[in-house]
């Protein structure tokens, strides 16, 4: 067993975990914040994916002990249905999901992927490593590539990001 | 996954020393690898030395012009580095076609080497395998074979290593520092990391028990032209069914490594001699003395049309 | 109520709701994190203890002996449930293999027992130590070497597995123009995104299960003869569903396996199956072979056609019915069709999205095509030249509604069809071959009874209540905008409760007859409850009108909710369906294009665009219905591409077990992708006069996309997926 404490939708959480505990299970299991799902458990899916310090990651391929002291975003803490994220809106006007399953996922990778291209950070397809990366389509699909949605949303999951981003769909 | 006892580390010295006082202990950093195969019992460590803490997370001028980037550099932070991009652009493309943004956000550098193979039948602790459990034999011996390797396998094992990032370090000539539990340091060459399987698949690479790579180091820029094609079936988030990186020069010499084909990085310098007479003459010799199975021979094809589709692009 | 003769005009064609595309009611509950799936129900047990299933390490075989010694003594164990334990268990009446195994082993992962711990991590520790000796016995795997001895498989209903019309063969051997060609293609999985999941809890012997399943009734049944239980007992709540495509029809051993933890444990017990278990554990879509031959003459009208499928499935199991397109799809007087299963050792093989014509499609599109090349017509007026618009295996039938022709043509129109160059491999675009393809599609249109009941208070707001199930599909949105239509409110006032089997019997969601059926439902619910509100309120029920809140008669007007100021109004009804579907043949039409583009080195296939064209009776909601569409079409793109589930033939399992190593379509591979729905109503199917979308939408593309490679260079694959491999051989020179 090993403690941990760390921040989570901006609230201080403190838990006593088995070492095995992976991020995921905390979240789902522990601390009941079950957006974030498992679907795979192996990194091969990205339905996991969380926002840790700014950056997405899989939250099972993570152990919730390696995270003393960092900072959590999850599904539940980017909007409420009463107030949902500009993302979360947009994801819904666009039907960008239908069971429902991996969008939580989605919508995560989905805003860190903003960021991500005003950062600067390229892609597989970006055309010149030495330019800034665009915003294109292209670009949204292979950064998303992580998440795979099984119901085939992903033509209207683009279209979503892209209003999201500022940009005609 | 079995239980293990976890320790955070914070200096070179007390990752060695933990490591040296328990002989099931395994490093952790990025973890997207280990946990993975901690989940299936393929890794059942007792103990887990986080080595996050150990600030080997930059990217530093090198005495000879090259660069040293941390063991713990993340695979997004160094594709995403600015010199990485200028200078050696083979490696960030070949970062950039692994994995997905997420993985690629965790991986650290060093834990992309030490990438386990992907074999399913390696997965399947149903199945007999001798990387997992040597002397039980290879069931991917005359079974699903599309995936595995063409060249350089044995009779023991027909893995292929995964990594993309790991090929364009072979081609750039990398060399990998290490620290060794008794606190000596050595340079590797990146051509000596990774093993061929023969009689101990399980045997991987050259590092010995306890051993932590602290950095690796790129050779001052050579120029030319950098591209990395991985080939595959689905167009992101897949492993390469083989890849291609090369570095090729105004006059047509150059560098070459291919991935997917062998249980490591498979670059051959006398292949790269051809490289002015075109992709068929380099393949040839690269691939000289394949033993493909009837589903993967078509790599041996796809790495010569590969190539020569990369030689094409680099004249532009 | 009784659907007996073609639907008039009724309360829906106000069409004020209906047919207006309306973003789905729990979108914010399913973008947000807040809606709940089987494993999350925190709050109806506080303390569960986590089931981890063990498959079995063989295909075929006997346990000889098991040891859970050391599983028993791991930290945190409650119980363990294997066959020897569990009690005498029954099988449900969809299951063809047993859900635990033991000491029969019927296929690998299948499982043979449950650990409960008291977390999760425990449970999947101690998982590792049960130990288990097999006597594995020799099995089958391999469909080829299973073929000649495939037995013809009995009929069910109407679905027979051989039919014939004239004399096909002389009529094929004096054609002037033939075909013969055999397709194969593989083993598929779901692969839907939340595992098999369920969480079991007892009282007494009465047992609720929060699962995710997509037949409520099918399933409740399914726990009770498994378990040994009165119905009455079994009690299942399904409101949300992280995908099922077929995989989630049928109870499934994390429920079973729950349900029995939970009784040895003494406590709630939850069990999702891990991922790597899945695809060998679960059903999958069985591997076909497929002879197709076609006879034409040289005008392009057929004048044979036969269709032959081979497939293999447990014993009492069911075959892939490839060929039920081919007896309904084109015109020609000579026909034939046979089906064949080969008994195989490989897991179950079951319905997946769009079971028989998904596969058949793939194979009789691609034939199509080769033939128009063959009589050198172009593909759309081929299809053209042989519509019938009567079931041409029983011309006495018309089809209800049937647009293929309209599809076609509006599609080449929209697409740029007239650009594609009939000769393939002419057209580059820099390092790519390019090239399009089309196909039709075509699924059947299934009638099934379905029940819901509605609630009417005094604030005027709407509560619907039906075992049905979303799975995505849209089921909350399109009910609610059905009780909205009916009861003229808006939206909003209305609540739409699914999933629990203490509701109304529903049709379910499955072969794409859920949206049609369970709104018809919901519909003869809401007339009972119009003539309740109107006779309450002292109207003439036959000339109220329900709008904006108010219902009016003559005159007088009132508040909806005044007819429930003093309680509550209920009101149940099922549709229930007569003959139509026998005097008229019900389907949907559609038509697939695509153009893609395919390396000229690396024979690497990357989509461009893809259009589909579908007419599917009234469109209840086109957001909803546009998304089943661009589902289907990416399910299709795996199917085409990369889906195969490899078989091991030596071991007898499906080697690339986790979605790592079977490859589904990723954001990377899927363009924009365009759908257009002709306006269609079709008064036989229901008074929704709605059909089914959500299968219409796979049924072809994937024929589309090999049809399109083929334009593109020249090489026609007839083995499904259409990997480089397979193309590297005949490309030309880079």
């Amino acid at each position: 067993m090993a403690t941990l404490s760390f921040s989570v939708n901006g609230e201080v959480r403190a838990l006593k975990l088995d070492t095995r505990t992976t991020l995921l299970d905390a979240l789902r299991e522990h601390l009941h914040l079950t957006g974030t799902k498992k679907g795979c458990d192996h990194g091969q899916c990205g339905a996991c994916t969380v926002i840790v310090g700014g950056q997405r990651i899989n939250s099972c391929l993570t152990l919730a002990v390696m995270h003393e002291g960092e900072s959590v975003t999850t599904i539940e803490g980017l909007g409420t249905p009463e107030h949902m994220h500009p993302m979360q809106a947009a994801f819904v006007r666009h039907d960008g999901f239908q069971c429902g399953y991996c969008t939580p996922g989605q919508i995560c990778s989905a805003v860190a992927v903003l960021d991500e291209i005003k950062a600067g950070i390229p892609s597989h397809v970006t055309g010149d490593l030495n330019a800034a990366p665009h915003l294109t389509n292209t670009e949204l699909r292979e950064r998303m590539s992580g998440n795979i949605c099984r119901c085939g949303a992903y033509s209207n999951i683009a279209e979503a990001i892209t209003e999201v981003a500022g940009r005609p769909a | 996954m079995k239980s293990f006892t976890y320790e955070k580390v914070n200096s070179a010295e007390a990752a060695a020393s933990a490591a040296a006082s328990n002989s099931n202990a395994k490093f952790i950093a990025g973890g997207t690898n280990l946990l993975d195969l901690m989940k299936l019992e393929i890794e059942t460590p007792s103990h887990l030395i986080d080595v996050n803490g150990l600030g080997f997370d930059k990217i530093e001028p090198a005495p000879d012009g090259g660069l040293r980037i941390g063991a713990l550099v993340r695979n997004t932070t160094l594709a995403a580095d600015a010199r990485i991009r200028r200078d050696y652009g083979l490696l960030s493309r070949a970062l950039l076609a692994g994995a997905s943004g997420q993985l690629r956000n965790k991986a650290t550098t060093a834990g992309n080497l030490l990438q386990r193979t992907r074999c399913p039948y390696f997965y399947d602790t149903n199945q007999p395998c001798n990387k997992r459990s040597p002397g039980s034999g290879c069931a991917a011996i005359g079974g699903v074979t599309r995936q595995h390797a063409v060249i350089g396998a044995s009779d023991a094992c027909i893995a292929t290593h995964p990594s993309d990032m790991a090929i364009a370090m072979r081609a750039l000539d990398a060399t990998v520092q290490t620290v060794r539990p008794d606190g000596s340091t050595r340079d590797i060459p990146i051509a000596d990391l990774h093993r061929l399987p023969g009689d101990t698949p399980h045997i991987e690479t050259t590092l010995t028990s306890g051993e932590l790579i602290t950095s690796v180091t790129l050779p001052k820029p050579v120029g030319g032209t950098h591209i990395y094609r991985k080939v595959r079936d689905r167009a992101s988030y897949a492993f390469a069914l083989v890849s291609v990186g090369a570095i090729v020069q105004r006059d047509g010499t150059g560098r070459v490594a291919v991935g997917g084909v062998a249980h490591k990085p498979w670059r051959v310098e006398a292949a790269e001699a051809e490289m002015p007479r075109g992709a068929k003459a380099v393949a040839a010799r690269l691939l000289e003395g394949a033993r493909p199975t009837k589903e993967n021979a078509f790599k041996l094809s796809l790495v010569e049309r590969t190539l020569g589709a990369v030689l094409t692009e680099a004249k532009g | 109520m009784k659907f007996d003769t073609p639907a008039t005009t009724n309360p829906i064609d106000q069409l004020k709701v209906i047919g207006h595309a309306t973003s789905r009611i729990d979108g914010p509950l399913k973008t947000t994190g807040r809606a709940t799936y089987a494993y999350e129900w925190h709050d109806r047990a506080t303390n569960p203890a986590y089931g981890y299933i063990v498959g079995s390490a063989i295909a075929k075989g006997r346990i000889a002996s098991m040891d859970l010694s050391r599983a028993k003594a791991a930290p945190g164990v409650i119980a363990i449930v294997t066959s020897e334990n569990a009690g005498k268990l029954g099988k449900g009446n969809y299951n063809t293999a047993k859900l635990l195994g033991g000491p029969e082993i019927d296929h690998y992962h299948q499982a043979v027992a449950v650990v409960v711990a008291e977390t999760f991590e425990q449970a999947r520790s101690a998982a590792q130590l049960v130990k288990v000796d097999y006597t594995a016995t020799k099995g089958s795997f391999d469909l080829w070497a299973g073929r000649d001895g495939a037995a013809k498989p009995p009929g069910r209903g109407d679905n027979q597995p051989d039919t014939t019309v004239g004399d096909f063969s002389g009529a094929f051997a004096s054609a002037p123009v033939q075909l013969d060609a055999t397709y194969t293609t593989p083993d598929q999985a779901h692969a839907m995104m939340e595992p098999h999941a369920s969480m079991a809890a007892w009282e007494g012997d009465k047992l609720t299960l929060w699962t995710s399943n997509q037949m409520i009734a099918w399933t409740t049944g399914d726990v009770a003869k498994t378990l040994g239980l009165p119905k009455e007992n079994v009690r299942l709540i399904s409101p949300f569903i992280g995908g099922g495509f077929g995989g989630k029809l049928f109870l499934r051993a994390d429920a079973v396996l729950a349900a029995l933890g939970a009784r040895a444990a003494n406590r709630p017990v939850k069990v999702a199956m891990q991922r790597p278990l899945m695809f060998n554990n679960t059903t999958h879509r069985p591997a076909t072979i497929q002879r197709i031959r076609i006879g034409a003459n040289r005008d392009g009208k057929i004048t044979a056609i036969g269709h032959e499928s081979w497939s293999g499935n447990l014993p009492e199991g069911r075959p892939e019915t490839a060929v039920n397109q081919t007896r309904l799809l084109y015109a020609g007087e000579n026909r034939m069709t046979a089906m064949r299963l080969a008994m195989l050792d490989l897991p179950e093989g079951n319905a997946m999205r769009a079971p028989g014509e998904a596969p058949g499609m793939m194979a009789l599109e691609i034939a199509m095509d080769e033939m128009a090349e063959r009589l050198g017509i172009d593909p759309v007026e081929f299809r053209a030249r042989n519509d019938t618009q009567v079931d041409p295996e029983h011309p006495n039938r018309p089809f209800s509604q049937r647009q293929l022709v309209e599809c076609m043509r509006i599609g080449a129109e929209r697409f740029g069809w007239s650009k594609r160059h009939a000769e393939p491999g002419k057209q580059r675009d820099g390092r790519w071959l390019v090239g399009m393809g089309v196909a039709a599609a075509f699924r059947n249109n299934l009638l099934m009874k379905s029940g819901a009941r509605v609630r009417l208070d005094g604030q005027g707001r709407v509560t619907v209540e039906t075992d049905m199930t979303d799975i995505g599909t849209g089921s909350y949105t399109i009910i609610a905008q059905t009780a909205a239509e009916m009861m003229g409110v808006p939206l909003e006032k209305v609540v739409v409760r699914l999933g629990d089997s203490s509701f109304p019997v529903s049709a379910g969601s499955g072969g794409q007859f859920g949206a049609n059926n369970s709104t018809s439902g919901v519909y003869a619910a809401c007339v009972k409850l119009r003539e309740a509100v109107a006779q309450k309120l002292g109207f003439n029920s036959a000339d109220a009108a329900f709008v904006d809140g108010q219902v009016s008669s003559g005159n007088r007007s009132a508040p909806l909710g005044q007819a429930a100021s003093d309680g509550e109004l209920t009101a149940e009804d099922s549709i229930e369906y007569g003959d139509l579907a026998k005097t008229h043949q019900q389907s949907t039409f559609g038509a697939h294009f695509v153009e893609l583009g395919v390396d000229v080195a690396t024979a690497e296939i990357r989509i461009r665009r893809m259009l589909a064209v579908c007419a599917a009776g009234r469109i209840l909601n086109p957001k909803t219905a546009r998304s089943q569409v661009i589902g289907a079409m990416t399910m299709g793109v795996g199917a085409a591409l990369m889906e195969e589930l490899a078989v091991d033939k030596r071991s007898g399992f499906f080697v690339n077990h986790d979605l790592a190593g079977y490859e589904v379509p990723v954001h990377a591979d899927i363009p924009h992708q365009d759908t257009i729905f002709l306006d269609e109503t079709d008064p036989m199917s229901s008074p929704m006069k709605a059909k089914g979308i959500a299968e219409l939408g796979i049924c072809g593309v994937a024929a589309a996309l090999a049809n399109a490679i083929y334009n593109a260079t020249g090489i026609r694959v007839r083995d499904y997926p259409i990997t480089l491999d397979k193309l590297l051989d005949h490309m030309p020179d880079a």
